[in-house]
């Protein structure tokens, strides 16, 4: 009879099923070596002590839970079950839980501190005061060497460089650090000329990042009166500290962008605020002159000037008609004055027979005769020129016609004797 | 309180107990007002001069510091000082 031959997978779930019957459930201590956290989210590392090794994976589901980072190096408890993985024929501890050890198992330290602090309402919402809007003076609380403090001056410089800082240097890590970081929030509480607080260092391990887990530390922020920006390590590291505090920064340089406002948007602002204000203000002007100007167009004012407009034009009229009539009396008396002289001088009859004329008169009556009508031929006729009288006889008369005026006139003159 | 008061309040105000935020909320403010547009001409202006002072303490107190870096000091006696921070260059 021939012994049965397995294949590699019966023999591999024959394995499985006494390793995974027999063994089950259990606590494995020993240091983590390896450790890998894949894109996954699943951890593989390996436990191993001074004598053996062993393959773990803890899932992505599981290692969420826990809160610590693992590293190489780091000594642990694992609770979990030994499993087989039939792909590649190995055993390895399926990981659940795992806690630091030798250091206090600080991640139960952390979650009983949490839990006792969180029902005193030290994370209350209420509790947290409202960072200031513009900060002028910021106080920092950190280390006077490393990362955090130059990343914090650095951001202000850039940003902010009006802001004043005021630092306290004290140890953040160590012996004493939660002592020195309580003292610190207590002194600037009561230098208390600062707006607001600034507390935290730069990354590192969970036991370098301690002292801001300590409750000295998170009862001082808690006390605090000037609000309290925390800053511990990187983003992935919360503090009971960020949880006290009025606001948790990722980082020391997030801190600083947070805390402050930039200035080149502060004076924008300002710069906006006058623009509008010259705005409003020319706006007025525009609505008050309109006003006026509505107000001229309304038929009562109008009135009132088209009245004046009236009475301008009636006192022009007055003033043009004023004027042409005293130029119309002055030319009339000056008519009136040259022919009144005229006048004058022609009724003097010396004067027209000065001219050439003479007076011719009737003998015996004498009287003046202005007609040939009244002259016979043979009449006597006394002359008087300008300078004396002739005696006459008419000789020859002849009515004028047109052609012989001349001769008579000639006539008479031939006539005339000296008187 | 007229409007006029007001302003000489603020005008006689040392620059120093002006702050910043309350300097910045009054400019705010000024501009509130002069959107309302029930303002006087009159008022208008002092508004504006108000306005433009205002604004210049702002100005200068975010232009006045030279980098100015302390560090906080708790004498025996309680009190305070500040002196120069130095970088401790490790």
């Amino acid at each position: 009879m021939e012994e049965k031959v397995y294949t590699v997978r019966e023999v591999t779930r024959l394995i499985k099923k006494i390793i995974e019957q027999g063994i089950g459930f259990l606590w494995v201590r020993g240091e983590i070596s390896n450790f890998k956290a894949h894109p996954s989210g699943h951890f593989y590392f390996s436990l191993k002590d001074e004598f053996s090794q062993l393959s773990c994976v803890m899932f992505r589901e599981e290692n969420r839970k826990i809160l610590f980072k693992p590293e190489n190096g780091m000594e642990l408890n694992t609770y979990g079950r030994i499993g087989l993985y039939e792909k590649q024929g190995v055993y390895q501890l399926y990981v659940y839980d795992m806690k630091p050890v030798g250091i206090g198992d600080l991640a139960l330290r952390f979650e009983e501190l949490k839990k006792k602090l969180k029902e005193e309402g030290l994370f209350d919402k209420e509790h947290k005061k409202p960072l200031p809007d513009f900060p002028l003076k910021i106080g920092v609380i950190t280390a006077s060497s490393g990362a955090a403090i130059q990343d914090i001056l650095n951001i202000l410089s850039r940003r902010a460089p009006y802001i004043e800082v005021i630092i306290k240097p004290v140890r953040v890590q160590g012996e004493g650090a939660a002592q020195e970081l309580a003292e610190a929030m207590k002194e600037f509480n009561e230098y208390k000329d600062v707006d607001l607080l600034i507390v935290g260092r730069g990354g590192g391990s969970i036991e370098d990042l301690w002292a801001f887990n300590e409750e000295i530390v998170a009862r001082a922020i808690y006390l605090s009166e000037i609000p309290v920006v925390s800053a511990v390590g990187h983003e992935i590291d919360f503090t009971i500290s960020d949880f006290v505090a009025d606001l948790r920064a990722p980082t020391p340089s997030a801190a600083a962008e947070l805390a402050v406002r930039d200035k080149k948007e502060i004076l924008d602002g300002i710069n906006h605020l006058l623009q509008t204000m010259k705005r409003l203000l020319f706006s007025n002007f525009e609505q008050k002159s309109e006003k006026l100007k509505s107000l001229t167009k309304r038929y009562g004012i109008a009135r009132v000037i088209d009245m004046i407009r009236e009475r301008k034009q009636m006192v022009d009229e007055y003033e043009r008609r004023v004027i042409s009539k005293v130029s119309y009396l002055y030319s009339i008396k000056l008519q009136i004055q040259d022919g009144l002289y005229k006048r004058l001088n022609g009724l003097d009859p010396s004067a027209v027979l000065g001219r050439g004329y003479s007076i011719t008169r009737r003998i015996p009556e004498m009287k003046i005769v202005s007609s040939i009508k009244d002259i016979n031929l043979y009449d006597r006729l006394s002359i008087e020129f300008v300078d004396g009288k002739v005696r006459t006889i008419v000789d020859k008369k002849n009515l004028r016609t047109t052609e012989d005026s001349e001769t008579k006139e000639k006539k008479t003159k031939n006539n005339i004797n000296s008187d | 309180m007229t409007l006029n008061e007001k302003f000489d309040n603020i005008l006689n105000m040392k620059e120093k107990e002006m702050t910043f935020e309350t300097a910045l909320k009054r400019l705010e403010e000024i501009v509130t007002s002069l959107e309302k547009g029930d303002v006087s001409l009159e008022d208008a202006i002092n508004l504006f001069e108000e306005g433009i002072h205002t604004a210049e303490i702002c100005k200068a107190q975010l232009e006045s510091a030279e980098k100015r870096i302390k560090e906080l000091i708790k004498n025996s006696d309680g009190t305070f000082s500040l002196s120069d921070f130095q970088f401790d260059v490790k």
